[in-house]
This record gives structure tokens, sequence and C-alpha cells, in this order.
């Protein structure tokens, strides 16, 4: 057999697997995102960092499908990404062509979660950078999912997650605010939740919105302008209310 | 598509590795082919004179109440009847029946190593396979072997969440999805008493009756098929077996023998 390269990714003396830990740190450098469930809707929003003047920013999509009722957006080194998302692709197209039947949004997150996992135990490769938030409805019963996976191959179902760039400050925003909502609620909240983290402004956040109807749209710039604005008034509306009531008394 | 040798792993440990007084344990079991290069043609003379090329006859059809399956028991070599009793219907989980035509070994070793695949599923998944999905696996797996002599002829006949659902799945690698298949020898029998007297809205037992007379039919008229007619139901709790009724019997019940009436005389005579 062909001799194997050093492998990489090998335990420390207390137990760590230091390729994995870094991995994860370069999943916390990398540009925030954040996924939210609702009753009949799911949301994914990613930061966009401030358009660079020359660049056709409409080219540059953070959130990708991997089927028609599959999407995924992640957080960390995107050139690891873009092979992830193209074997997970290839996948979803395997099992259809196999059992005759879309994948549930499981089944795929546990196939990249395998694989991320495989590279952390293989000779000669280093583990994928990134945590992916994998969003979708199961093809028959129609159930929205939220996944999230990460560098060391574990995977978890979520109602709300965040993950890269303080994934800490916008994950407590949720777990203070998160109730069950459904459409245009679910918008706003992913929103809001990216907006604790990110300059306000379409320009700068990505949204992209599924249901089981119409499957994966983008949100416009204009449109997610818009809800920045709603959002925006709300809470000046909120400070006010709060400031009201001690002048009557 | 790559061979599929996965039914062929973990099974006997002793593969014949030319010490017979101490087995070893093989390290990966494969098995050698034969060293020809045209597989078809290998050993026809042998395989013409056997002639067990699906000598049998086997129906299933999709009614209103679910799925019903019939096969007969006859195992013919030639002109040599070896059994009278092959279970012909075989039980690929309690929700899903396969029927076997062609080589018994084939049928039996593949429905059995699909049985192992869809529990498997099941526990991946969390859900029970679909038949859609059962059948292509089988499907699938048999193409991959295609022109290596298997000989299967076999309907997976289930019920899932989406309702009743039967598929013909062959040796050459066909898969057809359909409401009414009989497949074998005496097909072309069954086929005739099955389509004539065929309707959706069955209950359970005219549909059970229609099935065992087709096969009786059959096997009247066809010298490779006898034995017992056995039918199964499947709903959506599970497979069912029905009956199994030698038919030779059956032959007598729907065509009793009348004594004529110069016996009749002679036996009164004999009273008074």
């Amino acid at each position: 057999m062909a001799r194997y390269d050093r492998a990489i990714t090998v335990f420390s003396p207390d137990g760590h697997l230091f390729q994995v830990e870094y991995a994860l740190e370069a999943v916390r450098k990398g540009n925030a995102a954040v996924g939210v469930r609702g009753t009949d809707i799911v949301v994914l929003g990613v930061e966009k960092k401030s358009a660079v003047k020359l660049q056709d920013s409409r080219m540059v999509r953070k959130i990708v499908s991997l089927d028609n009722h599959i999407a995924l957006a992640c957080a960390g080194l995107k050139a690891d990404a873009r092979v992830l998302v193209n074997r997970a692709r290839i996948e979803c197209q395997s099992h259809r062509l196999t059992v005759e039947d879309p994948v549930t949004v499981e089944y795929i997150t546990r196939y990249i979660a395998g694989l991320q996992q495989k590279y952390t135990q293989s000779g000669g490769v280093r583990p994928f950078g990134l945590s992916t938030l994998i969003v979708g409805f199961d093809p028959y019963t129609g159930v929205p999912s939220l996944y999230q996976t990460d560098p060391s191959g574990t995977f978890s179902a979520w109602k709300a997650n965040a993950t890269g760039r303080n994934s800490n400050s916008i994950r407590e925003f949720l777990e203070k605010n998160y109730k069950e909502t459904s459409g245009q609620e679910t918008v706003k909240l992913a929103i809001r939740a990216l907006l604790e983290v990110v300059e306000s402004g379409g320009k700068n956040i990505e949204v992209a919105v599924m249901t089981r109807e119409h499957g994966l749209r983008q949100l416009e710039e204009a449109e997610i302008d818009a809800i920045v604005s709603e959002i925006e008034a709300e809470k000046a509306a909120a400070e006010a209310a709060k400031k009201a009531p001690p002048k009557e008394t | 598509m790559k061979l599929d040798t996965s039914g062929l792993e973990s099974t006997s440990p002793f593969f014949g590795s030319g010490d017979e007084l101490c087995p070893e344990l093989s390290a990966a079991p494969s098995f050698s082919l034969p060293l020809s290069t045209d597989f078809d043609e290998f050993q026809k003379d042998t395989k013409a004179t056997l002639k067990h090329a699906k000598g049998t006859t086997t129906l299933a059809f999709i009614f209103k109440e679910g799925v019903m399956v019939a096969a007969d028991s006859r195992a013919s070599m030639g002109g040599y009847i070896s059994s009278q009793s092959v279970k012909k219907i075989i039980e690929i989980n309690p929700y899903m029946l396969g029927t076997m035509a062609g080589g018994a070994a084939d049928c039996q070793f593949w429905h059995r190593n699909l049985g192992i695949k869809c529990r498997l599923h099941e526990l991946a998944n969390k859900r029970r396979i679909s038949v859609t999905g059962a059948s292509k696996l089988l499907a699938n797996i048999l193409y991959s072997y295609r022109g290596m002599g298997l000989s299967v002829g076999t309907m997976i006949a289930g019920w899932d969440e989406t309702g009743p659902g039967l598929y013909y799945v062959d040796s050459e690698g066909g898969r057809l999805k359909g409401t009414r298949f009989s497949v074998g020898s005496g097909s072309p029998y069954a086929y005739g008493v099955l389509d004539s007297g065929y309707k959706f809205d069955m209950s359970i037992e005219e549909a059970a009756e229609l099935a065992r007379r087709a096969i009786y039919h059959a096997t009247f008229r066809d010298a490779a098929s006898g034995g017992v007619a056995s039918v199964y139901y499947v709903g959506p709790n599970g497979w069912k077996k029905l009956s199994g009724d030698d038919v030779g019997e059956l032959h007598y019940h729907y065509y009793p023998v009348t004594p004529s009436t110069v016996e009749q005389e002679m036996a009164e005579v004999a009273g008074a």
C-alpha cells in the first residue's frame, strides 16, 4: 500500500485534537452567520464584508442551495466550503438516484458531518475550516429543520443558532428573544439577531428565506433595508416608551 | 457500477483457504470469477439441461385494500420435480414481501440481503424505507451483476407512507412500477385469469380468491408449476398469509366429480 503522509490530526497528551481546535478558531474568525427556524419558514442570514468597490457583489453568494428544499450557509474558510458544498450537492442527487427520494435535512447534515469527521481521522489531510448551518424542509412531512455542523464532525438540530464572528453574542440575543414565529416575524428575528454584531444596513447583510412552496429566495437589498428600518423604528419606539412613564408621574 | 460485494462480507469465515485441518479466517472475502471473457456462453450447455429458468408462477396486484401476492411452490430441474414445497414468497420485513422466480438460491440470498439493507436504512434514517427505495436498491445490485448468470425475476410488494407499492425487478437490471404483474413460466395462464377477473374495487376475500384461482389455473396447464398455492395480503399493518391450498385439492374444489346416474342406481340397490 502507498505510504501515508504523517497524520496531521493526532491527539495531544491531554486528549485534545489541536488541528480541530485550530479549525474552530478559523471559524470564529469567519463572518457571522445566523439561522432561525419558524413554523413554516426557515431563514439564513450572513454578514457581508463591506462591498469592495470594484467587485461584482451579485456574484458573491454566501447562502447556497444544496437541492430544491435544502440550503446552507457557513462561517470559516470559504474555499473549503466550496468543496464541501459540491460533495453535498452530488450526494443529494446520488440519493435521489438510488432511492428515488429527495434527501431529508438530517441525512445530508449527517453526510456533511461525516465528511468533516473523515478529514480529522485521515493521514495527510487537515480538517475543513468551517461550520455550516443547514436549513430545509422534510420532503414528505414538510417539517422545517435547522442543523449545525462543525469541523470536528459533530452535528445537532437547533431552533435558532449562530456561528462565526461574535456568535456568542448573537446566540445570547436569540436565547433571550426567541419564540415560535412564522413568516415575516421569523425573518425579522434573524435580521435583528444579526444586527447585534453587524453595522446596520442592507449592504452589510445577506438574507435568504426558504418556504415549503417557494423554495429558497434571496432577499433583495431594498427588502432588507425596509425590514431594517422597521426594526429600527420599533427599537426607537421601545426606547421612547421606556423614557415616557417616569415623566408622567 | 461497482460490484456490490457487501452481501458477501461478514458471513462464513471459512473460504476454503486450502488448509482443511485448520481453516484460518480469510482477510477480505471475495469469489474468483471463471476464466472466461464471455459470461453468457459460459457452460451454456449445462445450464440448458437444467433449465430451471423461471419455471414457476408468481403474481401480485394492487387493489383497493392493498396488495395481494400469490405463488405456487414447485421447483423443477428439467423434467424432474425437485420439490413441491418451496417457499416462493419471501418475507423481507414485516411490511414487505418479495416473490421468487428463477434461481432459488439467487432469489433467497438477494432478498435476505435486501432485508439487511432495509433494516440498516431504518436504523440510520429513523424511518422505514419506501417500496420504491427498496426495489431500487435491489435493482441496482442486480444491474451490477448483469451478465454474470444471476437469474432473478422478482416482485417487491409492500405498504409504505405513500400507500401500497408494487415493483417488478429482474436480473437483467429492469425495474418496472405497476399494478398487476405475473412472473414465471405459468404467467401467461395466470394473466388470463387475473386480467379477466380484476377489478380495483374488490374486498380482501374476493382478491384472495382471484389470486388463488389464477395460480390454480397456471399450475393446471404449466408443467413447471404446482404444489401449493400460497396467498399473502399486504395491508397498512404489514403482510399476512391468507391461505396455502394444495392445487390438487383446489382442482376438485372448483370442479367436483359428480357421480353418474348408473353408479347411483347401483348404490340404491345395494342399500335396499
